[in-house]
């Protein structure tokens, strides 16, 4: 468990002693940006736009109760922004590229291609661990900025459905609702929730073992462990945020 | 079953690989009990010994994959097991590896594998300069109209040529090979068998083939060195290493050769 938990400090410590020296590895960032964020644009797209539509349609009941059907797009946009877009991004993320993260360094660990880059004088940490941690930690907040947008606007078609709202109205009240701390702590939670998975990802996949069953393995921890820990974290950042608000 | 010509290019007075009690133990179990190796440049040393007895970690062990727990293990001139990160890596430009695997980077085609240490290592070459390297090396290996497959797409004795291909091309002075024809129809395993030795002429390598395959041992072996209980217990030419009555090693001759 110690010993554990040493490694796990090493490895994290290795990223921010890598990260800022060279050589860059840009071609391999870009390549992984790509991967992480583009590549995830469909999944993020139907599935925001699904959340902002359900969320809206289970919120209304409970609001027409005391009369206050007006006040959902505010209701949405605190939801939305301050924890469903960045934690909905981030789990997606963490089962669609964390898992990929685990399952290909995982099989790169086993068919000895990290050993092969050791041996050739290249740093393996460098060229997977630190761009793939890169890409996520760049792309999950931008992919979040994204995710938000398509479930407010999912939000916005069922108000409008409902409550023949003009999207101009829909949008002023969505942006008067929000704090610029609400913009702030999401902005930090999604780079919080970018790095983990990417690190969690190259961990276990750069530490798997025993052939494909520690393939297989490395895939499936990541996913668990990365969504253990964006709760963790989610829970974390909102008591330090409502302290800050004096709540 | 053809026996190799001892390379006339040896030169015994030149040790590029020296190891001298070197010991590896995982846990418990100890795999290599001082173990002591010249490697003499331009030879073609093989290493025999069964499954689990530690063949494949000396060869990981001289260059820095794993360390030694004790023992001196000096690869050109330098001990692995005391230099920074940075001598290390400039040493290993020096080594070639080729793995069981053949370990190809399986997301990259052919020639990105190829190029991958030269991108590397290699900053002031041209983009010109490197795709004539890599028709070199691929020339060398006989794969030249396979540059733009993945490995994948490739059979096993491909795939270990390009693995050859890909450790040649940074030009090293000494070649490790873990177990070069495992896995491959006798046919492919005599094609495997003559790059080695062109490989020692042409570019003028010393290696270390760890096998088990005798007929390899044969075949690209200037010298034999068999390990038994974690130690060299027999070393000489093919056949001085068999001449024996230790029933091990008649087990082992056996076992090739004998149905």
């Amino acid at each position: 468990m110690f010993l554990e938990l040493a490694r796990v400090y090493a490895f994290i410590a290795r990223f921010w002693r890598e990260v800022f020296f060279p050589p860059y590895e840009f071609k391999e960032i870009i390549k992984q940006c790509y991967e992480v964020g583009v590549r995830s644009l469909p999944l993020i797209s139907v599935t925001g736009f699904i959340i902002g539509i359900v969320f809206t349609n289970q919120s209304r009941p409970s609001l027409q109760d005391f009369g206050a059907t007006s006040l959902l797009p505010a209701l949405i946009s605190v939801a939305i922004i301050r924890a469903i877009g960045p934690l909905v991004t981030a789990i997606i993320a963490s089962g669609r590229v964390g898992s990929s993260i685990g399952a290909e360094l995982g099989s790169m660990r086993v068919t000895e291609q990290i050993d092969a880059m050791e041996v050739s004088a290249t740093n393996p940490y460098k060229f997977l661990v630190v761009s793939r941690v890169l890409a996520t930690t760049l792309m999950i907040p931008a992919l979040t900025m994204y995710t938000t947008l398509v479930s407010l606007l999912g939000g916005y078609l069922n108000v409008h459905q409902f409550e023949q709202t003009t999207i101009v109205t829909f949008f002023y009240q969505v942006f008067d609702a929000i704090t610029f701390l609400d913009i702030i702590a999401s902005s930090v939670k999604s780079v919080l929730f970018g790095f983990t998975i990417g690190m969690v990802g190259c961990y276990k996949g750069y530490y798997s073992s025993k052939g494909t069953e520690g393939v297989g393995k490395a895939a499936n921890t990541s996913v668990v462990t990365a969504m253990f820990l964006l709760f963790v974290e989610e829970l974390i950042v909102m008591q330090v945020i409502n302290a800050i608000r004096g709540i | 079953m053809l026996e190799k010509v001892r390379n006339p290019n040896i030169d015994t007075s030149k040790k590029v690989i020296y190891i001298r009690g070197l010991r590896k133990a995982f846990d418990e179990n100890v795999i290599l009990k001082g173990v002591d190796l010249d490697l003499y440049k331009g030879e073609n040393l093989v290493v025999l010994g069964r499954s689990g007895t530690g063949k494949s970690v000396l060869i990981k062990i001289i260059s820095g994959l794993l360390s030694a727990d004790t023992g001196e293990v000096n690869v050109l001139g330098q001990d692995v097991c005391c230099i920074t990160r940075k001598e290390l890596d400039a040493l290993r430009l020096k080594i070639g590896f080729s793995f069981q695997n053949s370990a190809l980077y399986d997301s990259m085609t052919v020639k990105e594998n190829l190029e991958f240490p030269l991108v590397r290592h290699s900053k002031h070459m041209t983009e010109q300069e490197r795709d004539k390297l890599i028709d070199t090396v691929l020339d060398a290996v006989g794969l030249r109209q396979s540059i733009n497959q993945m490995p994948a797409e490739l059979s096993g004795g491909q795939r270990k040529r390009i693995g050859i291909a890909r450790t040649l091309i940074l030009r090293p002075e000494i070649m490790l090979y873990d177990e070069p024809t495992a896995g491959l129809d006798p046919i492919t395993c005599i094609e495997i068998n003559n790059l080695i030795n062109e490989v020692q002429e042409r570019f003028n390598t010393s290696s270390i083939i760890i096998t088990h395959d005798l007929t390899c041992a044969r075949a690209v072996g200037d010298r034999v060195a068999m390990l038994l209980d974690g130690e060299f217990k027999r070393e000489g030419t093919f056949d001085e290493v068999f001449d024996t009555n230790d029933k091990r090693v008649q087990a082992f001759y056996n076992y090739n050769f004998i149905d």
